[in-house]
């Protein structure tokens, strides 16, 4: 990426694809975006959109089926130095060196994300002692004074409780300690609130953007929830059917969205006051293409009000770039430039 | 907790109880009482038995009374005077006769444990981490056909074998060359090699079985969360590997060693008869052939009370091991 | 959980309408059945074992209680195409016997005498029988117009093992069938009840199956098995046996049919059936019935290869059936001792029949369970 931006994670032209006996079936294709330190990038989209499996990607999880086919993800160090996550191969030291160390990873099930014999304790402590090879006690001390940061009451007696006597959120607090306890400069939320009480979904918001500005981590949050994005990041990109269709930053796509997506998204959004003044949610009329079978040209046309036949129909979108404002659609030009 | 044990240990006793009522109705279910064999024993011999006589041992014996009385005198007796009564086969107390070769058949279940616990948990992690490929494939068909074959004819199959390819008897503990020397290395690697034999034999079936339990079970997990998220905490396969999934599975496996002891004890007797071991087995199946009952019933007894235990410690072991036990 | 989720939209292939959306229950467990190809082996080979069931007669060239006194132990003669000159032959053949006299032990020994060649002949007269005690007939499957054929050798009286093996084919696999039959319906009605009824009932038929499997089931068939009386005829005995074995093994059906009567009795299906009006016996037949039935078809499958273990276990030693009832175990009762087996190995050939069968049960259970999980691929 050009800009001189100070970044922690460039994503270049990433593609992922799913191998099956016969044949190669591409699931997210060129996507590109990045990070700057204590930035917040939502990575939005439908179920099957393929935003968890970016997400995933990055730290090289994937599950065997899957694989990276293009593309660089480039990690940049404090001191400079940069690493291709994608050259590190999913498996060795290399990768796990940077898993959980330079970048802490949060699920949507805080229910299941927890070994359920093992201490809480023991499983944040864990990783400062594989990371940083520190004896147990000081590994025990960090994950006690980590707990007491996230928000938990006595965090010292927390340290040798199971997670089956923690509430959800309670869990999720904990699974963003056990993610931050080596200072990770990337943390990945992988719709952590989902599976939570809308209460406790604004607590966990509330104590993440409270965690940036403190440790000044970039958090790439990923989410279908354009509330959430509203409240929590700072810049958005818009995925659809392994593409990314908008980006930019988050004011000027909620402001002014270009793509028929992204506006069909945020119409389909209830807003406080919609009642007086007559407004209708329109959900978006279809679903999201299945991946054998993906549409032609711009993925989108078959449920777009504006799409022009048969022009979205043969060739992908061009893509078109005002300031950092991002878009691929064909009304692009004339969108962006007004 | 403590009403957990207290609860725990009161229904192990009263399964001993009911175990006891069973092995009673087993020792008066032989064709005629002990004074009618008596009787007929002293009749093959020469002697002339009245009706008369045989009332008289009857009485004397207490075999006139009601049979919970019998039962009660059977059952005070081996409690409060470890009296287990007279084996008329053998012409010596039941109990002498059993303890004398009990040591053997526990050396025998215990190392069959081991070994079926030694050799499935690595078997089964490697099976399911390497799914569908060729070891994997190899151990499922051994362990189809060492679950699909009888204890006796693997017995038998592995005497043949032994006898007509080593020159060397796999029958009895010791070679005719130990049998009477007094104990030195020679002899214990001699008797190792004996036991061998009957614990390959006694394991067989359950290790393919574990083998099966701890491949799903380890599959099972593999696909959980939690390994997901601590392996996106960095931790590399193989500790991830044996500090979450296998943990978790070894839970299963443990809950089962009751049921897998009371398996090995189930076909010890037959192993042992086969390979003729000086152990409880030819013991307690000529006991049964010649319908001498009073062992009978004690070795059926013993076999059963062996068998709870292990499963109330098993259910000990499970309680530690997992902590989402909740003790009530 | 978002991931899997994902993934699984991913995997679905959405076409028109598939023929799968539109099958019954029981024809998609068939198709599954059926790309189960170890599944498909173990029904082949029990319906290979069902026609030496129905047809033992003619399939064994004799008749079980022919003895040979030519060949007594005699080894396994192997059918042959070539001769060892590389003549060969489109019938094939197995070579002459000569016996002659160890003149050490005086015992007879036989050996393979390479200038005869005895042609096996296919459909030829021997021994008559009556098929199903009614027909009588003497055409056999082969044998042979000179000499004899013995595939598995004989035993110390002169009996044909082959034969014997293919006759105990019948009472082997009917103690199972029996055995297994008689567990069923004591496990369903034992089970249902319990999870029926539930409370207090319920509480105590789970004790007292906990009972019976905490104890070694083993030495209690033996037990019981031993306190048959000596002089009952073979009918009875077999019909003891069966019934013993029968007592101990209801016990897994019983729990199976208990907990998925329990389990499926709250699911959402069954209270979204009531909510649209279905009886209560339509919801056993429609509902409950079908969603736990697969699940006693497998539990049967894996019960049957036990019982037919425990009756070979329990004759082979002596106490289960004995002569002149045949099964694998009573045959197996002759290599008891290591010097017969010693002399004789072949005198094991029925236990491979007894391996085979228990394989063959559990492909075939295992093929069921896959193939009656609904959410299996």
């Amino acid at each position: 990426m050009a800009e001189a931006r100070d970044n922690v994670l460039d994503v270049e032209t990433l593609s992922i694809a799913l191998r099956q006996d016969d044949a190669t079936v591409p699931i997210v294709e060129d996507i590109s975006f990045s990070l700057a330190r204590g930035e917040v990038l939502a990575l939005v989209g439908e179920s099957g959109s393929g935003k968890s499996l970016t997400a995933l990607s990055l730290m090289q999880l994937l599950s065997k089926e899957l694989a990276i086919t293009k593309g660089r993800i480039l990690l940049h160090a404090a001191d400079g130095g940069v690493t291709d996550i994608v050259g590190l191969g999913a498996n060795g030291r290399a990768i796990e060196a940077i898993r959980g160390r330079r970048m802490g990873m949060i699920f949507q099930e805080p229910m299941s994300s927890f070994s359920p014999i093992h201490t809480i304790g023991a499983q944040i402590a864990e990783v400062a002692m594989i990371h940083e090879k520190v004896t147990r006690e000081e590994a025990r001390r960090r994950a006690a004074e980590l707990l007491a940061k996230v928000g938990i009451p006595d965090p010292v007696r927390a340290l040798d409780r199971y997670p089956q006597e923690f509430s959800g959120g309670m869990r999720q607090r904990a699974m963003i300690a056990r993610a931050l306890i080596c200072g990770p400069g990337l943390l990945i939320a992988d719709e952590p609130t989902t599976a939570l009480d809308v209460t406790i979904q604004s607590q966990i918001l509330d104590l993440m953007r409270k965690l940036k500005n403190e440790l000044g981590m970039a958090i790439l949050f990923i989410t279908h929830d354009l509330g959430i994005v509203a409240q929590m990041a700072d810049r958005v990109a818009i995925m659809y059917s392994g593409r990314i269709v908008e980006s930019g930053p988050v004011r000027d796509i909620f402001r002014r969205p270009v793509h028929p997506y992204t506006r069909a998204l945020l119409e389909a959004v209830p807003r406080l006051g919609d009642i007086d003044r007559h407004r209708k949610i329109r959900p978006i009329a279809g679903s999201i293409p299945n991946i054998f079978d993906v549409p032609q040209g711009c993925r989108f046309h078959p449920r777009c009000p504006a799409a022009q036949l048969p022009r979205c129909a043969e060739a992908p979108p061009p893509r078109y770039d005002a300031g950092r404002h991002h878009v691929s659609c064909i009304h692009g030009a004339e969108e962006l430039g007004r | 907790m403590i009403t957990f044990f207290a609860r725990r240990f009161a229904y192990m006793v009263i399964t001993l109880l009911l175990v006891s009522v069973v092995s009673f109705a087993i020792v008066q279910s032989a064709p005629g009482d002990y004074a009618e064999i008596y009787a007929a024993r002293k009749a093959n011999a020469g002697a002339i038995i009245s009706q008369a006589e045989i009332e008289n041992v009857r009485r004397q014996l207490g075999l006139d009374k009601p049979w919970h009385i019998q039962y009660g005198r059977w059952i005070g007796n081996i409690v409060l005077h470890n009296d287990w009564g007279m084996s008329w086969e053998w012409k010596r107390p039941v109990g002498e006769v059993i303890w004398e070769r009990m040591p053997l058949t526990l050396a025998i279940a215990f190392s069959t444990l081991i070994f079926m616990y030694v050799v499935s948990i690595p078997v089964g992690i490697y099976s399911a981490v390497h799914r569908y490929s060729i070891g994997d494939h190899t151990v499922s068909l051994l362990g189809y056909i060492g679950l699909a074959t009888p204890n006796f004819l693997l017995a038998l199959v592995l005497m043949y074998l032994s006898q007509r390819y080593f020159g060397q008897s796999v029958g009895g503990l010791f070679s005719p060359a130990y049998e009477n020397a007094p104990w030195s290395w020679g002899k214990f690697k001699d008797l190792l090699a004996h036991l061998a034999v009957p614990v390959i034999v006694l394991g067989t079936g359950g290790t393919a079985f574990l083998i099966r339990a701890m491949r799903a079970a380890v599959l099972d997990e593999l696909n959980k969360m939690y390994v997901l998220s601590a392996k996106a905490s960095g931790l590399s396969p193989l500790k991830l590997l044996i500090r979450y999934p296998v943990r978790m599975a070894l839970n299963p496996i443990a809950a089962t060693l009751g049921w897998r002891l009371t398996y090995v004890i189930s076909g010890a007797p037959i192993v042992g008869f086969v390979l003729a071991l000086p152990d409880t087995g030819p013991l307690f199946l000529h006991s049964l052939l010649n319908q001498d009952m009073l062992l009978a019933g004690a070795m059926i007894f013993i076999y059963c009370a062996l068998t709870i235990i292990g499963t109330l410690l098993s259910d000990l072991l499970l309680v530690a091991l997992d902590p989402r036990i909740k003790l009530e | 959980m978002s991931l899997i989720d994902t993934y699984r939209a991913y995997r679905a292939r959405p076409k028109a309408i598939r023929r799968t959306d539109l099958a019954s229950q029981w024809q998609l467990m068939w198709w599954r059945f059926r790309k189960h190809r170890m599944a498909m082996l173990g029904m082949i080979l029990l319906g290979l074992f069902g026609v030496c069931v129905l047809f033992p007669e003619p399939i064994s060239p004799y008749a079980p209680f022919e003895r040979n006194s030519k060949y007594v132990a005699g080894a396994p003669m192997m059918p042959h195409f070539f001769e060892a000159d590389g003549t060969f032959h489109p019938r094939p053949f197995v070579y002459g016997v000569k016996s002659e006299r160890d003149p050490v032990t005086l015992k007879l020994r036989h050996t393979r005498d390479e200038t005869k060649i005895w042609e096996i002949a296919f459909f030829v007269k021997g021994d008559p029988y009556h098929l199903f005690g009614l027909i009588p007939l003497d055409i056999h499957l082969f044998g042979t117009r000179e000499g004899f054929i013995h595939l598995f050798g004989t035993d110390f009286t002169g009996l044909d093992i082959f034969s014997r093996t293919i006759h105990a084919c019948r009472v082997s696999l009917s103690v199972g069938l029996v055995g297994v039959l008689v567990s069923f319906v004591l496990g369903a009605a034992i089970g249902g009840a319990a999870g029926y009824f539930g409370g207090q009932f319920d509480n105590i038929v789970m004790r007292i199956i906990e009972f019976i499997r905490s104890i070694p089931t083993l030495p209690l068939w033996l037990a019981l098995a031993a306190a048959l009386p000596r002089d009952w005829g073979p009918l009875p005995t077999y019909l003891a046996v069966t019934a013993i074995l029968a007592l101990l093994g209801w016990t897994w059906l019983a729990r199976t049919v208990r907990s998925k009567l329990l389990a499926t009795r709250h699911e959402d299906f069954v209270l979204a059936a009531k909510l649209s009006g279905c009886s209560d016996s339509r919801i056993i037949r429609r509902h409950l019935l079908p969603s736990f039935m697969s699940y006693l078809i497998v539990d049967t499958s894996i019960a049957f290869p036990e019982i037919l273990l425990a009756e070979t276990s329990l004759s082979f030693l002596g106490l289960g059936l004995r002569e002149p009832v045949e099964s694998w175990g009573v045959l197996l009762y002759a290599a008891q001792s290591i010097r017969s087996v010693d002399q004789a190995p072949w005198l094991m050939i029925p236990g491979l029949f007894v391996i085979v069968a228990v394989l063959a049960f559990n492909f075939l259970g295992d093929g069921l369970r896959d193939a009656a999980d609904p959410y299996s691929k």
